[in-house]
């Protein structure tokens, strides 16, 4: 069996989504037969050598697969031959888009119906090629035209936009003042670089396992304030791809909120406040708001592992001088400056417990217990809590990049978040677009090994053999759920309806 | 069958408005003080009545966006509406008609007469506000805030009456339900007012809630004053003010939005819109009313070599356009404007204001003068073109329109120079300088505030402390009863404090101001 024959499926649907966009020049998977007919003299070469070659290694570099785009274009690179390459690299990012993305599950999702309407169809797509150049207005009827373009403008990454009143492409032609965005899901971005100065394990765009738990910590308080305070439902939270987290609120009512409405959920949600000029930055009433009490008992919780310990930011003279800022009572505060800067390298937690203990041995005689339980919560808080690009939240018509697409940077794929399950996600474990089209090389050569039967794997869609297949099933159960909640919200009136008139008329008689 | 019609007609009662059931029943036309506006008034009324019933309302709203424009406090907005209301636009309670006579509609007629000019202004003033945008937003703002004033300031028990006839599609939380939440109701109810526990447990139990979807009350849920769970917001009865008031201003921007539409069908001829237009332009600032102030120094008109002179009674935002002037020869679009309306409303001739800007102007030919600045000028006296007489810019219009880009030397310093330029320029304009703390520290405090014509005052306060004080002493005190809001106001105070006497001569020339502002 060829390691590297395509099959046509991009994994999301194989019986309804075949249409002219083939990457294979086979229709049916080639069985190992028919195989030398379709391949040049090297590939039969090359296939042998693979069949014996028990190196792990599938990265055979004369490898020459045939394979044909969208346009019947024949190219000549194999999978093989580009992984290799940048993850950023067009010939990747047409192989995955062919391939492995969710086209028809994207096309569900922002059409809440499996009938195409304007739900889709007057959305906007916005492209960012790989020249850099950034094509907005895009919009498609039916997800295969939005496959077909993308499979021709190849882009290194797309977001997505609201629905407008008109087809974005059309906006010119409607009368003025008449094209404007209708709807669009709310939308929450968590990004590391606004932990910066509370971070100490990595700056700016890398990453580790410590300073990703920022985010799970965020999407632990956000999503259940948006469920339980504000009755949403269908929260869908991807991987940025780098360093962060987006949040799609997908509810009928979350679509539709005016920038005012989603200004306020922003307001509401925000509570570290201020740029690094200002002061404490976390001022916050008490009583604690009932949200922020909620948060609070969740964050303090992570507060002692994600930050006293792995995070440590009390060490250095200039770190514990910014706690001591956002503490009580001046008499207090300098008997702990003193304390600590002849032990500068006690270990945050030390530092913290630091506090308690002189706060009891009545170093100073002014200080309000009450005040610095408030302070040390605002503490917590200031360390612990969401820091969110309200800007993205507060405006309908702010484009998200899509899930499922290739951080150009890094090649991960934005793959979705299970909230239920925040704390096992890491970001390391997030395939590549290049590890996911080893794997469909590899999962051939595996079950070549095993001699399974040629025409049972010939139906196999690529998907099911990448590790991106858990994600797009989690995201396939997301979409379906969404849809059932459509279609509940159109029956239901239709049926009240019903049941009133039946009411009047036994009225009436 | 019988049956079938009564249910019929019952059904059809109870889908009808409670206001209009009420009316009908007391036979009323406002059987309550508020309203709600959501009635087109349909009677007849004069083409008087209908400018100066508009009129009324307009001073009351444009007192309404000056106070706004100071950054009153709501208590302060309430204060001074109070004053001008009863002037203006009384509205009485039915509480002061005896209980027993309301009845008769004739001792009513007071009442709905009060009514019906405050019914019929707002929609008079809604035909001459929907025209733009910016007008429909003004206008929503400043109504909406009388409307809060008149609901605080409403009986309890008719805004009782007026709130269950609102239908706001509310639930009642019920005692189960608020047990279920106590512990966070209270902690919302506490949230800031550090009352004792005791106190806020006496109030808890005193207080109803009822539960609305979360946006209706988008304002309490931003700065989380207010208990959401599930999407419904727990609003207590004393909140409701809120909910009410966004349904107000949310009811009114539609019904603005659609009269705005309508605008071009009223096909109206000339009784109408010529008062309409006449209403939205007066709605712009409290216009500096130059017939009423003392004009021009002893009453002689001044000349155009008398400004340099003049410069020590100018406001820093004059100051400052008069030393650009100077400095580059020339002035920007809206800089002339600003300076030269000011000019003309301290006294300055058509003749002379062509000398003074001739001169000023000097790196220019007189071709090019006359060319591009002639007409501009003589256009703002009103000379020349729409044949308008403009008036001069108030600290608002200053404050609002048009903000100074690159090469601009316009608007006021106080908003818009940086902290250390707006510092620079009143050592340099005015000799405020690092020996004067205490007013650099009051006038950074203010500007923080984003209270400019505090800052500005209290420069004024600063370069006029002897006088000021004299005039106290000596019994006055007139002129400094309240902010200056304008520039021109800025002048005519100064002159008069550093030349007092000479006030009274200046009464000469009213009346020909009189017939300027008459051409407004």
């Amino acid at each position: 069996m060829a390691p590297h024959s395509t099959t046509d499926n991009d994994g999301d649907d194989v019986m309804q989504d075949t249409d002219a966009m083939q990457v294979d020049d086979t229709p049916d998977a080639p069985a190992v037969k028919s195989e030398p007919a379709v391949k040049s003299e090297p590939a039969v070469k090359d296939e042998l050598e693979g069949m014996f070659d028990d190196d792990d290694d599938l990265m055979i570099d004369d490898e020459a697969n045939d394979f044909k785009n969208g346009f019947g274009k024949t190219s000549t690179a194999p999978i093989s031959d580009i992984l290799s390459a940048s993850p950023s690299d067009p010939e990747v990012m047409l192989q995955f888009y062919s391939r492995l993305f969710p086209w028809r599950q994207l096309f569900r999702w922002l059409n809440h119906s499996e009938v195409p309407s304007t739900d889709f169809a007057n959305r906007e797509f916005a492209f960012t090629l790989h020249n850099e150049a950034y094509l907005r207005y895009q919009c498609y009827p039916t997800f295969e035209t939005l496959r077909r373009d993308v499979l021709k403008l190849n882009p290194s990454r797309f977001e997505i936009g609201p629905v407008y009143s008109a087809r974005p492409r059309d906006r010119k032609q409607v009368p003025k003042g008449s094209f404007k965005p209708l709807e669009k899901e709310l939308v929450f971005d968590i990004d590391l670089t606004d932990y910066d100065e509370i971070r100490t394990c990595c700056s700016k765009t890398s990453i580790c396992i410590k300073c990703w738990q920022f985010v799970t910590m965020a999407i632990k308080v956000i999503d259940v304030a948006l469920r339980d305070d504000f009755g949403f439902q269908h929260i869908m939270w991807v991987y940025s791809g780098r360093r962060g987290a987006h949040a799609w609120v997908c509810d009928r009512k979350a679509r539709k909120l005016d920038d005012g409405k989603r200004r306020a959920i922003a307001a509401y949600l925000e509570v570290v406040r201020g740029s690094s000029q200002s002061g404490k930055k976390v001022n916050v009433d008490r009583p604690l708001h009932p949200h922020i009490q909620r948060s609070f008992d969740i964050l303090v919780k992570d507060f002692a592992k994600n930050i006293l310990e792995d995070q440590d930011p009390f060490r250095t003279e200039k770190q514990f001088d910014r706690l001591i800022q956002l503490l009580p009572d001046t008499t207090f505060k300098s008997a702990l400056r003193e304390k600590w800067s002849s032990t500068i390298d006690r270990s945050s937690s030390d530092k913290w417990q630091d506090i308690d203990r002189l706060a009891k041995s009545s170093v100073s005689k002014t200080l309000n217990a009450k005040q610095l339980l408030d302070h040390k919560q605002d503490v917590i808080l200031e360390y612990t809590y969401p820091r969110l690009d309200a800007e993205v939240s507060k405006h309908l018509n702010h484009l998200l990049k899509s899930p499922f697409v290739v951080h150009p940077g890094t090649g991960k794929v934005c793959v979705p978040i299970d909230p239920a399950k925040a704390e096992d996600f890491n970001p390391d474990d997030v395939p590549t677009v290049l590890q996911l089209l080893k794997e469909i090389d590899q999962w051939r050569t595996s079950v070549k090994e095993e001699g399974e039967g040629a025409t049972a794997q010939a139906r196999v869609p690529d998907i099911d053999k990448t590790s991106l297949k858990p994600y797009h099933d989690f995201f396939g159960r997301f979409v379906q759920r969404l849809l059932n909640a459509e279609r509940q919200a159109v029956e239901k009136p239709k049926a009240e309806q019903a049941v009133k008139i039946k009411k009047e008329e036994d009225l009436e008689f | 069958m019988e049956g079938a019609e009564a249910i019929r007609r019952a059904r059809k009662q109870r889908r009808g408005n409670v206001i209009g059931a009420a009316a009908k029943e007391s036979g009323l036309p406002y059987p309550t003080r508020l309203n709600f506006y959501d009635k087109p008034p349909t009677q007849e009324v004069s083409l008087e009545e209908f400018e100066q019933w508009a009129i009324d309302r307009l001073r009351v709203l444009g007192e309404i966006e000056t106070c706004l424009f100071r950054n009153n406090t709501p208590a302060e907005i309430d204060a001074t509406l109070k004053r001008l209301l009863d002037k203006y636009l009384p509205l009485a309670s039915n509480h002061s008609v005896p209980e027993a006579e309301r009845s008769n509609p004739k001792r009513f007629a007071g009442l709905t007469a009060e009514r019906r000019k405050d019914h019929y202004s707002h929609f008079i003033l809604r035909l001459a506000f929907a025209r733009s945008e910016d007008l429909r937003r003004r206008f929503t703002r400043v109504e909406t805030i009388l409307f809060r004033h008149r609901f605080s300031t409403d009986d309890t028990r008719e805004r009782h009456e007026f709130m269950s006839a609102l239908e706001l599609d509310s639930q009642v939380v019920g005692e189960g339900e608020k047990a279920q939440y106590a512990e966070q109701l209270k902690a919302v109810l506490a949230l800031g007012a550090r009352l004792p526990p005791e106190k806020t447990r006496a109030q808890f139990d005193a207080e109803s809630y009822v539960k609305v979807e979360w946006d209706r009350v988008a304002d309490l849920v931003e700065s989380r004053r207010v208990f959401i769970r599930g999407g419904m917001a727990y609003v207590p009865s004393g909140a409701l003010v809120s909910l009410v008031l966004a349904e107000f201003s949310k009811k009114l921007d539609q019904s603005l939005i659609a009269t705005a539409r309508l605008l071009p069908r009223l096909d109206e001829d000339d009784r109408l819109i010529p008062i309409l237009n006449h209403l939205s332009k007066g709605f712009s600032a409290p216009e500096y009313n130059s017939s009423a102030a003392p004009t021009t120094l002893s009453g002689e008109a001044i000349t155009a070599g008398q400004i340099d002179g003049l410069k020590t009674h100018f406001p820093l935002c004059m100051r400052n356009l008069h030393s650009s002037l100077r400095r580059d020869k020339h002035l920007r679009h809206f800089g002339r404007l600003q300076y030269g309306l000011f000019l003309k409303g301290i006294g300055l001739s058509i003749d002379e204001a062509l000398v003074f800007w001739r001169q000023a102007f000097s790196k220019f030919t007189d071709e090019q003068f006359n060319k591009e600045y002639r007409y501009n000028i003589r256009h703002s006296y009103g000379l020349q073109g729409a044949g308008r007489n403009y008036s001069p810019y108030s600290c608002q219009q200053i404050l609002m329109d048009h903000p100074p880009g690159t090469g601009d030397a316009h608007g006021c310093p106080f908003r818009h120079f940086s902290v250390d330029n707006l510092m620079l320029a009143m050592e340099s304009q005015m000799g405020i300088g690092n020996e004067e703390k205490s007013v650099q520290s009051g006038v950074k405090q203010d500007v923080a505030a984003r209270k400019y014509h505090l800052a500005c005052n209290r420069v004024f306060e600063h370069l006029h402390e002897r006088e000021l004080k004299r005039e106290k002493d000596g019994g006055g005190g007139s002129s400094m009863r309240e902010t200056i809001v304008h520039p021109n106001e800025w002048f005519d105070r100064s002159w008069n404090l550093k030349n007092p006497g000479s006030a009274k001569k200046g009464r000469v020339k009213q009346e020909v101001k009189e017939e300027d502002t008459a051409m407004t």
